[in-house]
């Protein structure tokens, strides 16, 4: 599955747009960042509600592909900024971390 | 000849390298002042005065015949013959030098001859100059100078042990999230230039971004300073405050002081300094209350090796 494929199964709306549109490896879900720095994979969709220009940091240092930011929380424009230059796609959904990770986790599973 | 006033042996083989790389004729001052043997001694005195010297060589052409000295002025003076000509009572048994000597010969010169000036002939025996000590003391600095600009843009005290090293130092500001994780960021990219394995890269990467969060959330501010091995990568965070009350509490696992707000953006989940210790091979943590707090972590870019495990 690709980044840009995720958005047909999902209530997803991409608010940034320019990234390399890669295969989803996996995900992690979570909103310490030292929590995902230490064990987010590379390559990976990070499920959260931390909408700010750190979680761009975190996710540049992990290689993190794509962040999904639920419960509608607003996405500041200097994270969208930020997440432009280092080409990270940014998902926003009015949907909380479970379902979008339980979605997420069952459309991975069957591939 | 007499020795240098520095040991030949035991000074730094530059200092020595430099007094025999500079010639005579790099120090020297091409502008001469001289007199004929048939001018008074007084238009010597007062080509003396004009001048603010205190020896002029007398010469006929191109050639060096004598010098007079302030001293043989002032000779002539209480002598009352500062009007006859200068060729009878010049000094004529001259010490010179000659322009392609090293500049340690002129040292050595000024510490046995014991006079002021040194007249320079060339190798067809021509007079092309004169040096004092003051001249050589200009060389050498301005000489020490252009080698002393170069140390420090290698910044680099010790060749040897520095060959092959990379080495950046990124200052930190208390709660300056807009620029937090700019100094991992820059070692990570640092890391993928020198294709250093993934693995280990993303360790040292999660080091200096816990350990720079650190600085931000908790320090009134600090230094990250990276260095970079063919064997090993270290990050070194020192800050000025306020230190760590109790560093092995520090070291537990979601143990933070950290404010509420801080939480809110993710940080001050007590994972920080456990997350560096975990990715390092060598890991150290010195605080002082009041002081501040020196935090190094080193990742072996082969892997632990068995002796430290």
């Amino acid at each position: 599955m690709k980044i840009s494929e995720m958005s047909q199964f999902m209530n997803l709306e991409c608010i940034q747009s320019v990234y390399d549109d890669a295969t989803v490896a996996s995900a992690y879900t979570s909103d310490l960042l030292s929590d995902v720095m230490a064990n987010a994979r590379e390559h990976s969709v990070l499920i959260t509600i931390q909408a700010h220009k750190n979680t761009i940091a975190v996710a540049t240092l992990v290689e993190i592909s794509a962040i999904i930011v639920c419960n509608n929380r607003p996405v500041p424009e200097d994270m969208v900024a930020a997440a432009r230059t280092e080409r990270i796609c940014i998902y926003t959904t009015g949907d909380n971390q479970f379902t979008v990770s339980g979605r997420l986790y069952a459309a991975l599973r069957t591939g | 000849m007499n020795p240098l006033p520095i040991s030949a042996d035991s000074s730094p083989s530059y200092m020595l390298e430099l007094l025999f790389r500079l010639k005579i004729r790099d120090a020297m001052t091409t502008h001469l002042v001289t007199a004929q043997r048939q001018d008074s001694l007084r238009t010597v005195q007062e080509l003396m005065k004009q001048n603010a010297i205190t020896g002029v060589p007398i010469v006929d052409g191109k050639r060096l015949l004598g010098l007079i000295s302030v001293d043989d002025v002032i000779r002539a003076l209480d002598d009352g013959y500062i009007d006859e000509k200068v060729g009878p009572r010049m000094t004529r048994n001259l010490i010179v030098l000659e322009d392609d000597m090293p500049l340690s010969f002129g040292i050595s010169y000024m510490e046995k001859y014991r006079f002021g000036r040194f007249p320079v002939l060339n190798k067809g025996k021509e007079l092309i100059g004169i040096i004092t000590s003051r001249d050589i003391i200009v060389a050498l600095l301005l000489e020490i100078n252009r080698e002393m600009e170069k140390l420090e843009q290698q910044n680099l005290p010790n060749p040897e042990v520095t060959k092959g090293r990379t080495r950046k130092v990124f200052q930190t500001r208390k709660f300056d999230f807009e620029n937090a994780g700019k100094a991992s960021s820059a070692i990570k990219r640092i890391l993928k230039d020198k294709n250093v394995d993934a693995t280990v890269t993303r360790r040292i990467a999660t080091a200096a971004y816990e350990l720079e969060m650190n600085q931000v959330v908790h320090s009134t501010g600090g230094r990250l300073s990276f260095t970079l091995d063919s064997d090993r990568a270290e990050v070194v965070a020192t800050d000025s405050g306020p230190g760590i009350e109790d560093v092995e509490l520090a070291m537990k696992e979601g143990y933070s002081t950290a404010t509420e707000w801080i939480r809110s953006l993710g940080f001050g989940a007590g994972m920080g300094l456990a997350n560096s210790k975990r990715v390092s091979d060598e890991f150290s943590i010195e605080s002082e209350p009041g002081v501040g707090t020196t935090v190094r972590s080193i990742v072996y870019l082969k892997g632990k090796t068995d002796e430290n495990q």
